[in-house]
């Protein structure tokens, strides 16, 4: 059973709407969706696993399984800890020697790695707060019109959205544009302003209007850039002036296509405002975004969303057993 | 940028440097530490296979295992093949003999394609070209706007017709516009898209056969992982691409995926983006950038820098002064303001040979606000303090802390660091090495130098 919405929000002391009638179809086809967005990256990875590869175990099976994680952007220790593990239990026996026992347990093992941490985003306060973050160009903007959709269609909550990229060109006509199509309300500030004040001014706003969610969109940065990571931390430090326990969720985006520096962006963000997630985004192209797999395993961040495509509806939440059943499964 | 690559290989490579003989178990181990290094720097699997096997054979090559320093040997054979895998000694953009050059940029969502068209405006603009944009991305909420206003800090003309119109229309009329308007480029801006859609690469390959650019740039984000080979390899088939933008080279990617491309397609990195400011964009120089890699320095880009940027009788009086040991708080202004002409300290360090390897100087991260405050502190001085910094009693400290709005102490600090600063320059220029320990101190930017170590 794929993660559902419900699962994945935590809407605390709201009562959401019983779930729209989502026919039997209509699951299967979200279903579907979720596999042929994968189904690239399923394709890419099914190549180098072709079933054969099960079919008798020895060396080469888990030189070309550790190729395959490799090609797939879960970096070296990984995928040696990984190989390592599967290799060990059947030398051991403790997992059957026959091909398809040893993918399942493979598949097993890959979607334990990816629940590593996992929780449900957390937007029980009233309102909530939720913080986007990343580096340039990695799908937050767009994230963030997704997400508003979901949160109004969905559960019925109003939404609104913080315009605290005051740095690049044209960021808050993005954000308006999203707002626009969400149906979400849109704080913003002259370009050049304080990201700091959109923030607080957005969260006064959603508190005397009763808003459920505000989301705050910042400025795309590099992780090394000491001063623009300093101004996260403020960022961070002025929501909290308004509410102590916000923001209540921290969300990175994580392009799929990031190689092994996914894991430095992942690290650095963390340390300097406390990251509760992923969202692995442009998981359409034939990316493998394999570099989740790294971030569960070294740094215990979980994946809880993933963007799929350019329209609003291209938001689902992440499972791992989808996850990796779709990166081995046919 | 290489950093954690080149860390890696360093280590490797100064331990197979320092024997006197190799055996074929060395060279393996060697191998098996370049393979892991370069697969972390992202570098796609098959090209680091067929990259290793080639290393190996030419290493186990008898003139190099017979040589008198097989280990240095083997350092330039890593150095020389590294140059050839990321494409030897670097090109030129082609431009047209007469009318408007046409440049026609592509690449995926996110990569960056909007800023380093107006980062490319601005370098060929320097150049002294007039340069015009065409906004051909009707898809992404604001990439007009956008590039309005990038192309605009650029000094570019911006061709646009807003989002109603086919991409293929928009460049055809800016391409007319900019015949008729006599520009000497025209940057054609494509909406970011999945090599995967074949719809939108159709569309490119469209807008590629009615502007018959002279150049397809492909723009690939330094951060990309193994996928790049195969985005690289959809864009080839699709426009042809002739050379490649690595952008946010200024992070601690490892730039892999940059090696991969030229290794896969064989198109070469022409320019690389380093930074947020429209400057931040370079000629890329694969023959410089792998002795980088290697820490053997990168002082011929240093130099060009320099040479742009400093005023050469300043730097002949300065020299003589440190030779007398003349050396004033006002020199030290103004060879600051200079030194930061060349762009943020922390860049600076990479380029120097040997800097790379040392310790105290890892990860150093300059905070150019610390040097914004020394400069305060210094204007708030008389001339006559800042000549002789010895005569700056409790009084005028506390008067200098006032005007330059900073605290006494830090008025000390720098008092007390160029003091050390002083006895530094005597030793460098009685021709002591430097002590690294001061030597980073004096980077961090006296006073109380705030180096931030990752």
């Amino acid at each position: 059973m794929a993660t559902s919405w419900r699962e994945i929000f935590d809407l605390g002391e709201r009562q959401p709407p019983p779930p729209p009638a989502e026919s039997e179809e209509g699951r299967r086809g979200v279903f579907r969706r979720l596999r042929e967005s994968l189904s690239k990256s399923r394709r890419a990875l099914a190549e180098e696993l072709s079933a054969s590869l099960f079919d008798r175990i020895d060396d080469e099976t888990w030189e070309r399984l550790e190729e395959a994680l490799i090609l797939a952007d879960a970096g070296v220790p990984t995928t040696a800890a990984v190989v390592e593990r599967l290799e060990g239990e059947v030398e051991a026996r403790t997992v059957g020697a026959d091909g398809e026992a040893v993918r399942e347990r493979l598949i097993e093992i890959l979607a334990e790695l990816a629940s590593t941490g996992r929780a449900p985003i957390d937007l029980s306060g009233e309102p909530a707060v939720l913080l986007m973050v990343g580096v340039n160009g990695t799908g937050k903007t767009t994230t963030i019109g997704k997400i508003a959709w979901h949160l109004r269609n969905e559960f019925g909550l109003s939404v609104v959205l913080a315009a605290a990229d005051t740095y690049r060109a044209a960021a808050t006509e993005q954000l308006a544009e999203w707002a626009e199509r969400a149906g979400a309300e849109l704080v913003r500030s002259a370009p050049g302003g304080d990201p700091g004040a959109v923030a607080f001014d957005a969260i006064a706003a959603a508190r005397a209007r009763g808003a459920d969610v505000v989301v705050v969109d910042t400025a795309g940065r590099l992780h090394t850039q000491g001063n623009l990571m300093d101004e996260l931390a403020k960022v961070r430090r002025v929501i909290a002036k308004q509410i102590p326990e916000a923001p209540h969720e921290t969300l990175i985006s994580i392009d799929a296509t990031t190689g092994q520096n996914g894991l430095r962006q992942a690290q650095l963000f963390a340390e300097a405002v406390a990251v509760d997630g992923v969202v692995l985004t442009k998981l359409d192209g034939t990316a493998k975004g394999g570099i989740v797999l790294a971030i569960a395993n070294e740094l215990g961040i979980p994946v809880k969303l993933i963007g799929t495509g350019e329209s609003l509806e291209d938001l689902r939440p992440f499972d791992p057993a989808d996850f990796a059943r779709a990166l081995l499964a046919e | 940028m290489f950093d954690q690559l080149s860390d890696r290989l360093q280590a490797t490579l100064s331990d197979i440097r320092s024997r006197g003989k190799l055996s074929e178990a060395d060279v393996d181990a060697a191998m098996r530490e370049i393979r892991l290094a370069l697969l972390e720097a992202d570098v796609n699997f098959k090209v680091v296979k067929a990259f290793t096997k080639a290393l190996k054979e030419r290493c186990l090559g008898s003139e190099v295992l017979e040589s008198l320093n097989p280990g240095q040997q083997v350092v330039k054979i890593v150095d020389e093949e590294l140059t050839a895998l990321m494409g030897g000694t670097g090109r030129d953009l082609a431009f047209a003999p007469s009318g408007p050059t046409v440049i026609l940029m592509a690449g995926l969502q996110g990569s960056g394609k909007t800023t380093a068209c107006a980062k490319l405006a601005r370098h060929l603009g320097e150049s002294g070209k007039d340069v015009a944009l065409a906004a051909c991305d009707v898809y992404r909420p604001a990439s007009v706007e956008q590039l309005v206003t990038v192309g605009g800090r650029a000094g570019a003309h911006v061709y646009e017709q807003g989002t109603d119109r086919d991409p293929v229309e928009i460049a055809a009329w800016a391409l007319d516009r900019a015949r008729e308007d006599e520009r000497d480029v025209l940057i054609v801006d494509t909406a970011g898209r999945l090599h995967v859609d074949e719809d939108l690469m159709a569309e490119l390959a469209r807008i590629r056969k009615r502007t018959n650019p002279h150049d397809v740039l492909l723009v690939v984000d330094a951060m990309t992982g193994q996928d790049a080979v195969g985005v690289a390899e959809a864009f080839a088939e699709a426009t042809e691409f002739d050379g490649v933008v690595m952008t946010k080279l200024d992070g601690d990617a490892r730039g892999g995926a940059a090696l991969s491309v030229k290794a896969v397609t064989g198109k070469p990195i022409l320019f690389a983006s380093t930074g947020e400011t429209l400057e931040a964009f370079d000629r890329f120089h694969p023959d410089r950038m792998a002795s980088r890699i290697l820490g053997m320095g990168d002082v011929l880009s240093l130099i060009e820098k320099a040479e742009k940027e400093v005023d050469e009788q300043q730097a002949l009086d300065l020299q003589e002064k440190l030779k007398r040991d003349r050396f004033t708080l006002e020199d030290f202004l103004q060879q600051m303001r200079q030194v930061r002409k060349l762009g943020p300290l922390s860049g600076l360090i990479g380029m120097l040979p040997g800097m790379g390897a040392m310790k105290q100087l890892k990860g150093v991260d300059v905070d150019e606000g610390e040097l914004d405050r020394v400069e305060a502190i210094i204007l708030s001085m008389t001339p006559a303090e800042r000549a002789n910094p010895t005569i700056i009693n409790g009084s005028r400290r506390k008067r200098i802390a006032a005007g330059s709005g900073t605290r006494v102490q830090h008025v000390n600090q720098l008092v007390k660091q160029f003091d050390q600063m002083r006895k530094l320059m005597r030793h460098m220029v009685s021709g002591k090495a430097p002590d690294p320990q001061q030597l980073a101190q004096m980077m961090g930017g006296a006073p109380r130098p705030k180096v931030r170590r990752r």
